[in-house]
């Protein structure tokens, strides 16, 4: 579909409530429906009006794992968007601005960071050219980009007239406006985006039939003015029998969750893992395989501290019970954490990392908790830290993590990141049929351990799990509490006691190590016999992958070692993989490498190289790309940080 | 709320066999006292009951009862004990803490409960100081008084725990004293029996850290008279109760009322049942409202698996709204 017809990646940007969102969607969607597969990535400031957004899709004929640098073509509406994005543009790409655009000044934008203002002048003044849209329009021309300037107003100003609506009603078409441009520029038929309108805008005819006399008209006008066939990208539709969906990652990890019968969430609003909350309560009414409607609890509750301890409280019950947050809120969720682990409690805990410390960057992504999920809260206690990297283990892992929880009787706190909660793929719908679920071990009445009619809920075992009575089950009444207990839950400090509760505790975690499987403990991609091992984890997964299809036309032969349990650490699965690399290259986002600390600590083997990005921004394939032919070639410092001052 | 109940139990049913480590002449003795005979008399099966207590002495209460005993961190006790009620609705749910717990390191939950009117009650244990910590100014303890363990007079002011449940929206208000047992025992009933977020303010002696609100300063030894501060607003004829489909006028007047009670101190300290709604929904109410099956298939209860382990769950609606087309 682009001049080597395999991928294409579109991007549109502008500020923040102008409907970007909203036009990156209805572009996606009539990809999607043209059979194309896509990849989406949202990039936001934490901001509700005004301040710069910009999506980027990119489509192709196969399946995509993650989002290019160099864009083909770029669709803009103000002059921001335009100075910020053109030099991403490829060469042979094109950019669709505003014909008002064509001449602004870089000081007259406000938003515009001053060091991308200052860079941008330097690098102007430096070609001679006038510190303005003007000179950056000229100077991608110079490079051999398109540059298509679109008289928005008289597109939107005709469909008032021609259609008699008020031109306010006409305005809010801008959007459709602009896709539609990018549309037709790509030869795509409009039957497509007649299609999408008819999804995004559910049972609003009149807006679908409004937007639908925009996209005509734009049509009609690109046909007309601009030079037919000029630009060289064409979006080309696949035929495909393929049931797929359109999903972004908190609405997967949500419908892992459904899955698995999680009956009860609560929630602070924070970023970027809200959303998940949102989109779970919308669909708290769950239909069952029996036809009946299933309850699943969303409590949005007053702080995280609050969050954590409620949903603790429904696990007690027997619910399986979860809560969603991100850096800030699982700070404060700490203490709580420590409660779940010393009284045994099933408490899944989703952590969707953003660029921290403190507030940080709150819509930006960053893979920078893992140690601290790992070691949050005071004291020793057992507990799972796993990480998804795309999509599928998004929703499969949602779901394990309740297994995990009931089976070992600990928390279990599934690491994403922001990158991953804002990717929107497409993506076969999920095998709901092929999970299982194991409740753990639930107390029956029977030849359990009894004392003046308490049950022994911690009563000691071989393996450290003792089944546990549920708030309400006849019978197994016994006290939990944050200090150290008896086996009846009563507190004590006696010496003995203590050392058969923390190894009771510990007996878990080993059982844990043993049972659970390779596979859910880390893939091997690529070539895997390859001595070029690049370890990583989370959402890096889908640019590596990338890299390695393009290290692989290089003629170099590489592997990724995806570790996907990271506690307890699947030290010995990595022995042997690390006894076969030269070299080894851990990828992470985030500043110190928090992984090649933690495989040092395990294994003592530490990296060979560390590649690390920590601006915020998820790894694109062809920067990792860049990076591994550097380490291959020799000429690679032993630390490389990736960097993308337009991004 | 009480759900299920069994007549004839008998304090037996609610008494442990575990030594108790408050200090001799402690108020929590009558105030356990109190809700042994409060659980006894509902005929409630223990293992209906589940009780959360916070940290310090007070929230060590539910080891003294034998139902399920939960007993959380400082400060959090209302929301685990929220947790569990929404979960499990036909748990009998009580919540019990320390001033410094509710309304110092938890005030956030005290109030935000408030917001909830979820079928619970919560009984705060009021002694003006942290007991455990050896006898610091708790959140109650009035401005420029100084209590036995503080080295100067209080320089931070006191809330009104009454007050700040009636503008956090409890639906049944009421304060009783630690050592008139069988009133307080009555009261903890009522406030149970309440179909929603119910209010005990418990006043009670700290012997050991507070020499001012002592047993016989309640007992009013030092007043003239040699009257009991305390005295129940029953006895004046008080009705305390907005009825359901009550107007603004009629809740306004119940307010005032209350108001006046609740900021009485001195000589005369109201006790009793001094604010009870029944002109609003509870929690529960709202939930099963959204979701109809709430009721019968709660959080705890629902079937999420069958019996080989596959799940229940039937996503095919959902994966029809995301499809592409």
């Amino acid at each position: 579909m682009t001049r080597h017809q395999t991928d294409l990646a579109w991007r549109i940007g502008g500020p923040q409530g102008s409907g970007v969102d909203t036009a990156a969607g209805m572009f996606a969607r009539a990809c999607a429906i043209g059979g194309l597969h896509l990849f989406g990535r949202r990039e936001y400031y934490s901001n509700i009006m005004g301040r710069h957004s910009y999506y980027d899709v990119r489509v192709a004929r196969q399946a995509l794992t993650c989002h290019r640098d160099t864009v083909d073509l770029l669709t803009t509406f103000e002059p921001e968007s335009l100075s910020r994005h053109i030099l991403a543009v490829a060469k042979g790409g094109g950019v669709i601005h505003d014909s008002d655009d064509a001449d602004t000044p870089l000081e007259r934008m406000p938003f515009l960071d001053e060091r991308v203002q200052e860079d941008l002048r330097v690098d102007l003044e430096e070609h001679g050219l006038p510190c303005s849209t003007a000179g950056l329009l000229a100077k991608a021309r110079q490079r051999g980009v398109d540059t298509f300037a679109i008289p928005f107003d008289e597109i939107t100003h005709a469909l008032a007239r021609e259609f008699r609506v008020p031109q306010a009603v006409a305005d809010r078409a801008l959007n459709t406006v602009a896709v539609a441009v990018s549309c037709a520029l790509l030869h795509y038929d409009p039957a497509y985006l007649a299609k999408a309108l008819a999804k995004v805008f559910p049972r609003r005819p009149q807006l679908i039939e409004i937007n639908m006399q925009a996209v005509e008209l734009t049509y009609k006008f690109v046909r007309r003015n601009l030079p037919a066939n000029d630009f060289p990208f064409r979006l080309v539709p696949e035929s495909t029998r393929e049931r797929r969906l359109l999903i972004n990652g908190n609405q997967a990890v949500a419908l892992g969750k459904l899955a698995a019968g999680m009956t009860f969430q609560t929630y602070y609003p924070i970023s970027p893992a809200t959303d998940e909350s949102i989109y779970l309560e919308a669909h708290e009414a769950v239909q069952t395989v029996g036809g009946e409607e299933g309850s699943v609890i969303i409590v949005q509750t007053e702080d995280e501290l609050a969050a954590v301890t409620m949903a603790s409280g429904a696990a007690l019950t027997g619910a399986r019970s979860a809560t969603a947050t991100s850096g800030p809120g699982f700070s404060l969720m700490a203490e709580g954490l420590g409660w779940v682990g010393i009284n045994e409690v099933p408490l899944v805990v989703t952590l969707y990392q953003r660029g921290g410390p403190s507030t940080g960057m709150p819509t930006r992504s960053e893979q920078g908790d893992l140690q601290c999920a790992i070691h949050a809260g005071h004291g020793e206690f057992p507990r799972i830290v796993m990480a998804s990297g795309d999509l599928h283990e998004a929703f499969y892992d949602a779901a394990q993590a309740f297994n995990y929880a009931e089976r070992y009787q600990m928390p279990v706190i599934h690491l994403l990141d922001k990158a991953l909660a804002s990717t929107t793929q497409t993506v076969q719908p999920f095998a709901v049929e092929s999970l299982h679920i194991e409740r753990g071990e639930i107390y029956a009445p029977g030849n359990s351990q009894h004392h003046n009619g308490s049950f022994a809920r911690f009563a000691p075992t071989a393996s450290g799990i003792s089944p546990r009575a549920l708030l309400g089950q006849p019978g197994g009444m016994h006290w939990l509490t944050g200090g150290e207990h008896t086996m009846y839950g009563r507190v004590t400090e006696d010496p003995v006691v203590r050392e058969r509760m923390m190894e009771k505790r510990a007996r878990k975690l080993a059982l844990a190590a043993r049972e659970i499987t390779v596979a859910e403990k880390l893939h091997v991609y690529g070539n895997r016999g390859a001595a070029f091992t690049i370890v990583s984890w989370g959402s890096n997964k889908g640019g590596i992958l990338e890299a390695l299809e393009r290290l692989a036309d290089d003629g170099i032969p590489a592997r990724l070692v995806q570790v996907r349990l990271l506690w307890p650490f699947p030290m010995e699965e990595m022995m042997p993989l690390l006894e076969a690399a030269t070299p080894l290259v851990i990828v992470e986002s985030n500043f110190s490498g928090q992984l090649a600390q933690l495989l040092r600590e395990q294994t003592g083997r530490g990296s060979d190289y560390l590649v690390v990005k920590y601006n915020g921004r998820p790894m694109s394939g062809q920067e990792l790309h860049r990076a591994f032919k550097g380490v291959h070639a020799g000429t690679s410092e032993r630390r490389v940080d990736l960097r993308n001052p337009y991004e | 709320m009480v759900t299920k109940t069994l007549p004839q139990r008998t304090m037996k049913d609610y008494q442990v066999k575990h030594s108790n480590d408050w200090c001799p002449g402690c108020g929590d003795f009558g105030i356990l006292n109190a809700l042994q005979q409060a659980l006894t008399g509902l005929g409630l099966l223990p293992h209906q009951v589940a009780i959360f207590g916070g940290i310090g002495c007070s929230g060590k209460a539910p080891y003294y009862v034998p139902a399920y005993g939960i007993h959380t961190l400082h400060g959090r006790v209302l929301a685990y004990a929220t947790g569990a009620k929404l979960a499990n609705p036909e748990l009998t749910v009580l919540a019990v803490g320390g001033d410094g717990d509710g309304l110092g390191i938890g005030a956030g939950h005290f109030v935000n409960t408030g917001r909830r009117n979820i079928d619970l009650t919560y009984i705060l244990f009021n002694n003006a100081v942290y007991g455990l910590t050896k006898g610091q100014a708790a959140p109650t303890l009035p401005l420029g008084l100084q209590t036995r363990s503080l080295p100067e007079p209080t320089i931070q002011g006191a809330v009104n725990p009454l007050m700040l449940a009636l503008a956090s929206g409890y639906t049944w208000i009421g304060r009783g004293y630690a050592f008139q047992v069988r009133h307080l025992a009555e009261l903890i009933q009522k406030a149970i029996r309440h179909p929603g977020l119910a209010y005990v303010d418990v006043l009670q002696p700290c012997p050991t850290y507070n020499d001012l609100y002592t047993k016989d300063w309640f007992a009013g030894k030092d007043l003239e008279l040699d009257e009991a501060r305390v005295y129940d607003v029953e006895q004046e004829g008080y009705d305390p109760v907005i009825p359901e489909g009550a107007d603004d006028e009629i809740a306004i007047s119940k307010m005032t009322q209350f108001i006046a009670k609740a900021q009485a101190w001195g000589d005369h300290i109201p006790i009793g049942v001094l604010l009870e709604t029944r002109a609003l929904s509870s929690f529960e109410q709202r939930i099963a409202t959204r979701i109809p099956s709430y009721r019968s298939a709660p959080p705890a209860r629902r079937l999420v698996a069958d019996e080989r382990g596959h799940p229940t769950t039937d996503l095919r609606a959902i994966f029809a709204e995301l499809a592409i087309t």
